[in-house]
């Protein structure tokens, strides 16, 4: 068996073992819960980060620098993390990439935020958020990060806010003083869409090793706009040797199924690495219908179409479920299905067992179905 | 006295009536529920926040007050100084303590702040400042006090098991000696609610073994436990171990500087004992108060269970101050007939409450804590000897 010295359990801190003590004189709350009196950012018993700066990089998307509370550990460059809000009295969960280095100095890290169309939660980030507040944050989880063997050369493919995660792994290689040698498409609508449009520039003028094509989609210029979406011929024209690079790729759906398929293509599918803000869906049956939902706990009935995840249907009918990544990772919104059938939207099966265990931000109604909420 | 009119609702409204009242009250309840917002999250994080501040000061002034004690020998070192700094910090704790258990514990364990889903306000994780686990208290209180209200042998609230709060409860001569009941349960309701139990009320009259109701038992012992080691010997140690280079001196010192705390701590606990009893005493036993029988809620709809809870709770008038230190438990009416509903709404509600009441001709039960707690303690006085049929208003007009 392998033994791991960083697995050893650690001896607890000097502070943990005075908090053992004075705990009995919190009870039945906690010494945290008097620390946090004095700063909130002390507390142990529910991390949360403050507010330092608020930063509007295009006209829909704001930076927010955050300053974690003590509990916080480091993130791997371009991990991401939950972060709460509360809107209307109510919390909410949502995840974000951290789009600052690991190697930043004064323990803040921020997050870049675009206010999505309808999106309830990245609309009050972008509008309502002020310096000085507190907001709920979880700890950095994922798996797209860059290996500590670092990659010889590597290649970001990203689009809109896909950039964040790229950024952090950017901006993380060069504090670290060895930045390889980098090629970077980065697609916008527009020039003044590009999110850290100015840092990119001025780090591609600052390390010539460092390769950015910008590819503005919808901006006013020769050639069709199609021609400026990713394919086959723009990447052998944008980055020839692509064969030989090891790929990080974030944005949109789209993007990353023609990525995908283009690399699947040329056999070179293990040297893609792809973040996906939401659950990859399956095709949907063109016979699949919604229904009516019940939620028996709550006594709420809703009609829901074959598309939109339950947890949306229960929100939209003024509930609010548990849940927290929204994308079917971190089943916090599990609950039981009473009856009916629902379709998980990742691998479009179907669900019709009662007592079964429903994710309800990846499952659709398929046809009338009762839930435990 | 027929067992006929017993079994119907003491009102002279038809079935359709009673039905078209509770879809009125359903139509506040839905309108308040639909109006909740970041109003009533800053009110709850704003007493909570004041309330922990409150305790924690109090225990350092009543640890500031022992400075003052006359060994010290400087010019303010006196008894009436020190003692009235261990006052002030004890008036501090106690009212930290009704708050936390009133306006706070009771109400978050209602559920009425699971809506925000804030993980630190959730009903089903919250632990109160009391020798009961809020587990426990949970079960008695929201699944048996607040579906039963007021219903002979099956609220446990009724008298809990050790008085006669109604005639229609048999006289017993064990009952003659309720209006000491009375007074220790004032003084001793901490430990009341925590040994309230229907399990071992389900012991006591041989429905369970001992064996069944340990665990629940060991429970509330735990719980009771650690209530007693923060109250009774980590503060007090605590001031105790800092006396003891002073007992070089004054050899009794740190003795002397545990007892003051302690004291002050217990003090503390018996005015929120006492604050407390009142008001629960006030919610369902003054006169006027209605009750039920177990045939009057059988196959009993949503309006009829509305109309036994306004029947059978009494307000209490009062200042806003009043309210809060009350955990808003001075709206009883409002509280039974929306228990899950943020105690910050209960004062806007009330007044509706009260003019659709009216409008149905329905007695709605609401007067001066003197008045209240006058008639809650003149009815145990009463009761304790056979009869007094006259104080429970449906006996009375019969």
């Amino acid at each position: 068996m392998q033994t791991d010295a960083s697995a050893q359990p650690r001896a607890p801190s000097l502070w943990s073992r005075v908090t053992a003590v004075t705990d009995y004189f919190a009870w039945p709350l906690r010494t945290s819960h008097y620390v946090e009196l004095v700063n909130p950012l002390w507390a142990s018993h529910s991390l949360q980060a403050r507010v330092e700066k608020v930063w509007d990089e295009t006209k829909d998307a704001r930076t927010l620098t955050l300053r974690p509370g003590v509990n916080w550990r480091g993130h791997r460059a371009g991990q991401h993390a939950r972060l709460g809000v509360p809107i209307g009295g109510m919390h909410y969960t949502r995840t974000y990439t951290i789009s600052s280095a690991p190697e930043r100095d004064d323990r803040c890290i921020t997050i870049t935020v675009k206010a999505i169309a309808g999106g309830r939660m990245s609309h009050h980030l972008v509008r309502q958020i002020k310096v000085g507040d507190y907001l709920p944050l979880g700890l950095p989880q994922g798996d797209f990060y860059l290996p500590d063997a670092q990659p010889v050369k590597p290649l970001f493919i990203t689009a809109g806010s896909g950039i964040t995660p790229a950024m952090s792994m950017l901006r993380a290689l060069i504090a670290q003083q060895r930045l390889p040698d980098t090629a970077h498409i980065h697609y916008a609508p527009h020039e003044f869409d590009v999110i850290f449009g100015n840092e990119l520039r001025a780090m591609a003028a600052q390390h010539p090793r460092y390769k950015l094509s910008l590819q503005l989609t919808q901006a006013i210029s020769a050639g069709s706009a199609a021609e400026r979406h990713f394919s086959a011929a723009q990447l052998d024209a944008l980055c020839p040797d692509w064969r030989e690079r090891e790929v990080y790729a974030c944005g949109p759906q789209s993007l990353l199924d023609a990525l995908e398929q283009h690399w699947q293509g040329a056999g070179l599918s293990r040297r893609l690495h792809i973040e996906r803000f939401r659950a990859m869906q399956a095709p949907i049956p063109p016979d699949a219908v919604g229904g009516l939902v019940r939620f028996s706990k709550s006594g709420v009935q809703a009609s829901a179409d074959h598309l939109t995840p339950l947890l949306r249907v229960a929100e939209d009918a003024g509930m609010n479920p548990p849940h927290g990544c929204r994308m079917g990772i971190c089943h916090t919104c599990n609950t039981r299905l009473l009856g009916g059938c629902v379709r998980d939207l990742r691998t479009g099966k179907l669900l019709n067992d009662v007592g079964a265990i429903v994710q309800t931000c990846v499952c659709a109604a398929a046809g009338d179905c009762e839930l435990d909420l | 006295m027929t067992s006929t009119t017993r079994s119907a609702m003491p009102v002279d409204l038809t079935d359709a009536q009673i039905e078209e009242f509770g879809r009125e009250l359903d139509a506040i309840r839905d309108e308040v529920f639909d109006s909740r917002g970041e109003r009533d999250r800053r009110y709850i994080l704003k007493v909570i926040r004041t309330q922990r501040l409150l305790a924690v000061t109090g225990r350092f002034v009543i640890y500031a007050g022992l400075f003052f004690l006359p060994a010290w020998g400087h010019p303010l070192a006196m008894w009436a100084t020190s003692l009235s700094i261990i006052g002030l910090g004890t008036a501090m704790l106690g009212i930290a303590k009704i708050l936390e258990n009133m306006e706070i514990g009771h109400n978050v364990m209602h559920a009425q702040w699971d809506w925000m889903k804030d993980p630190n306000i959730q009903s089903n994780t919250w632990e109160w400042d009391t020798m009961g686990p809020s587990d426990r208290w949970m079960h008695s209180h929201n699944v048996v006090h607040h579906t039963w209200t007021n219903v002979l042998g099956k609220d446990l609230d009724v008298g809990y098991g050790i008085m006669r709060v109604t005639p229609m409860q048999k006289w017993h001569p064990a009952y003659l000696f309720q209006p000491i009941t009375f007074v220790l349960l004032m003084l001793l309701f901490e430990e009341g609610v925590a040994l309230h139990e229907q399990a071992l009320d389900d012991h006591l009259h041989g429905r369970k073994t001992f064996a069944e109701v340990k665990p629940v038992l060991k429970h509330v012992a735990r719980k009771a436990w650690r209530q007693i080691v923060k109250d009774y010997i980590a503060w007090p140690g605590a001031a105790a171990l800092v006396a003891i280079p002073l007992s070089f001196y004054l050899p009794w010192s740190p003795w002397a500087v545990f007892g003051l705390v302690a004291g002050a701590n217990a003090i503390a606990n018996v005015m929120r004992n006492i604050w407390t009893f009142t008001i629960i005493f006030c919610g369902h036993f003054p006169g006027g108060a209605y009750n039920f029988t177990q045939q009057q809620v059988e196959g009993e709809t949503r309006a009829r269970w509305y109309l036994r809870q306004l029947l059978g709770s009494c307000n209490i008038e009062g200042g806003k101050l009043f309210h809060v230190l009350s955990g808003n438990l001075s709206h009883q009416i409002e509280h039974h007939l929306f228990p899950d509903m943020c105690s910050n709404r209960y004062p806007e509600v009330s007044p509706r409450v009260r003019a659709l009441a009216a409008r149905y001709g329905l007695p709605y039960n609401s007067a001066s804590l003197t008045r209240q707690f006058g008639s809650t303690w003149l009815k145990n006085l009463r009761l304790a000897f056979p009869g007094g049929e006259h104080l429970d208003p449906v006996m009375a007009r019969a």
